[in-house]
């Protein structure tokens, strides 16, 4: 097994996630099956290969510095379930 | 001898200049109404696609070249994972493998001597927005206004070993970005942001302490009170046989002095991963040229030509370069009247007191490089007197009107007609038998009377050097 129970739950907490012991156990499995079917890429040498992290070979997609505007304010919230003043309201964050 | 050797590491964020954030075309403009300047990128709505800002990374070489880093020819980004309700995909965009620069360093001047503070990495990333807390109600309000606002993050080598030397870094750090013209410098509004890694070891010993991250330091003050407070804190726990626990501290500037953040050790895995939404970014020598063709002089190579080439102090050369605007206007000055020293003085108390005054940038002086020499030359040709001219300055400053037409309207020539003068003394003379004869006969110091009633005579005009020789000679033959 790959992937440890405590990894697992490590995971889920990074990620917010509440799960239950049958969901742990189940994650558990899927994740290293999934991590098991990626392993079969480590069988192909790839010794002398510089490492990619993208199959394409563009590269500098870049724009200008100009300004190209903003959205209006009412579509700026509208995904908000909340908002005051202009803001999006949250519950509250303490540092 | 030092019990404790200090070891300091800083890392600073410096927000960039552009006109535009780092990966949208929203503005970057501070002070609107909240969430005007944003768009579905900068929102992280989904399936949306950031396309990087050319400027950032031209800027980011800049830095680089300035600070000696070398620069990475193939550059990408990386996925910082965190939640927070200012971060609105969940992730900052930023460099984690192969920053922008590398292995620089900043050359610093504490006491007399200078010295090398390396530098690890620059690296770009994208700024968070902004959290406003209720102080009344358990909301947190949010505003993406600043999300994505490019930031260049700053990360020294643990070689700085006091507090002395940590706020030269950061003065010397901070000239050099507004030197470039890539960062305001403004460390009130944020603009110039700097955390402190912290840990003290046994003089000499070779093992580093435990170290404390330390943030919320926004001034130099406040960095050095902090650094001060911090370094205490460490010794004192080592000395009593304590540890200290690796955590992050937050300075309270109120209070002068560190609270625990308590936080986690688990919140700090962030899962760095490539970012698949940008594609590499190459760096060729083309662009790396192009960009040191345009490096202006640095504000250490400046202090350094200003000594030799003007002949001024070491301290007024720290004080003129101190911005880049304030040392060109020196320079312009100089250009126009050969009387380095002078200038320097006259700017360094008079234009920097009207500036601390009114609260405003050297370009928004109504003193012009021309209007300050100007004046200046008339004090050489002994038109007005220096305690005048500091009149005329002041009111040139307050109306922009030049020393030329203050001096005429207000009637402050200086009386240097010798003949004019030689008529008045003459009069006094005969005026003033009795001190007259005193004087001849030897109580020399009733000079100080007749200066007196000459200046009286041409209300405070008289050339004083011109009116003390006439006056000797008349009352002497």
């Amino acid at each position: 097994m790959k992937i440890t129970e405590p990894e697992v739950v490590h995971v889920a907490r990074l990620a917010r996630l509440k799960l239950n012991t049958g969901e742990v156990e189940q994650f558990q499995k899927d994740l290293n099956s999934i991590l098991g079917y990626m392993d079969m890429l480590s069988e192909i040498d790839t010794t002398g290969i510089t490492p990619v992290v993208h199959a394409t070979n563009i590269m500098n997609v870049m724009r200008p510095d100009t300004i190209i505007g903003s959205q209006t304010l009412s579509d700026a919230l509208s995904n908000a379930p909340k908002h005051k003043a202009g803001n999006i309201v949250v519950p509250k964050v303490i540092e | 001898m030092r019990e404790y050797d200090i070891v300091i590491g800083l890392e600073v964020h410096a927000q960039l200049l552009t006109s535009t954030k780092i990966f949208c075309g929203c503005s970057t403009k501070a002070g609107l109404p909240p969430n005007t300047n944003t768009c579905p990128v900068c929102m992280g709505m989904p399936g949306i696609l950031p396309v990087l800002n050319r400027k950032v990374v031209a800027y980011g070489i800049k830095l680089g070249l300035a600070t000696h880093c070398s620069i990475t020819r193939r550059n990408i980004f990386a996925r910082k994972n965190y939640f927070y309700p200012d971060l609105p995909k969940g992730y900052q965009i930023t460099q984690y493998e192969n920053p922008l620069g590398e292995h620089g360093f900043l050359e610093i001047e504490v006491g007399h001597s200078s010295k090398r503070i390396g530098i690890t990495r620059i690296h770009m990333e994208e700024d968070a927005g902004k959290n406003i807390h209720d102080e009344h109600e358990p909301l947190s309000y949010v505003d993406f206004n600043r999300a994505g606002v490019p930031l260049l993050e700053i990360v020294s080598e643990p070689d700085i070993t006091s507090t002395e030397e940590a706020v030269a870094y950061l003065k010397e750090l901070r000239q050099v970005l507004m030197y470039l013209d890539i960062c305001d410098g403004n460390m009130e509004e944020g603009s110039f942001r700097c955390d402190a890694n912290i840990s003290v070891k046994p003089a000499g010993s070779e093992q580093f302490g435990i170290r404390t991250e330390l943030k919320n330091m926004n001034s130099f003050k406040n960095v050095q009170k902090a650094l001060e407070f911090e370094i205490n804190r460490h010794i004192g726990i080592v000395k009593s046989g304590g540890r200290v626990e690796q955590d992050t501290m937050l300075w309270n500037a109120a209070e002068n002095r560190t609270y625990s953040m308590r936080s986690k050790e688990e919140s700090h895995d962030y899962r760095y991963f490539p970012e698949p939404d940008l594609l590499p970014l190459e760096v060729d020598d083309a662009w790396i040229e192009e960009v040191r063709s345009l490096l202006p002089e640095l504000p250490s190579a400046r202090r350094r030509r200003f000594q030799l080439q003007y002949g001024i102090p070491e301290y007024d050369a720290d004080v003129l370069t101190q911005s880049k605007p304030l040392a060109d206007y020196f320079e312009k000055c100089t250009h126009l009247l050969d009387s380095p020293k002078e200038i320097s003085n006259w700017i360094m108390t008079s234009v920097l007191r009207v500036l601390n005054e009114k609260g405003i940038d050297i370009s928004a002086l109504t003193v012009t490089p021309e209007m300050l020499t100007d004046m200046l030359s008339l004090i050489k040709k002994g038109t007005i007197s220096i305690s005048m001219a500091k009149d005329v300055f002041s009111e040139m400053a307050g109306t922009g009107r030049s020393s030329a037409e203050i001096v005429k309207s207000r009637g402050l020539e200086q009386v240097s007609d010798e003949v004019d003068l030689r008529d008045k003394v003459r009069d006094i003379i005969e005026n003033n038998p009795a001190e007259t004869e005193k004087y001849r006969a030897g109580k020399t110091q009733l000079l100080g009377f007749f200066v007196g009633q000459l200046m009286k005579a041409t209300r405070g005009k008289a050339n004083p050097k011109i009116a003390n020789k006439i006056i000797k000679e008349m009352l002497d033959s």
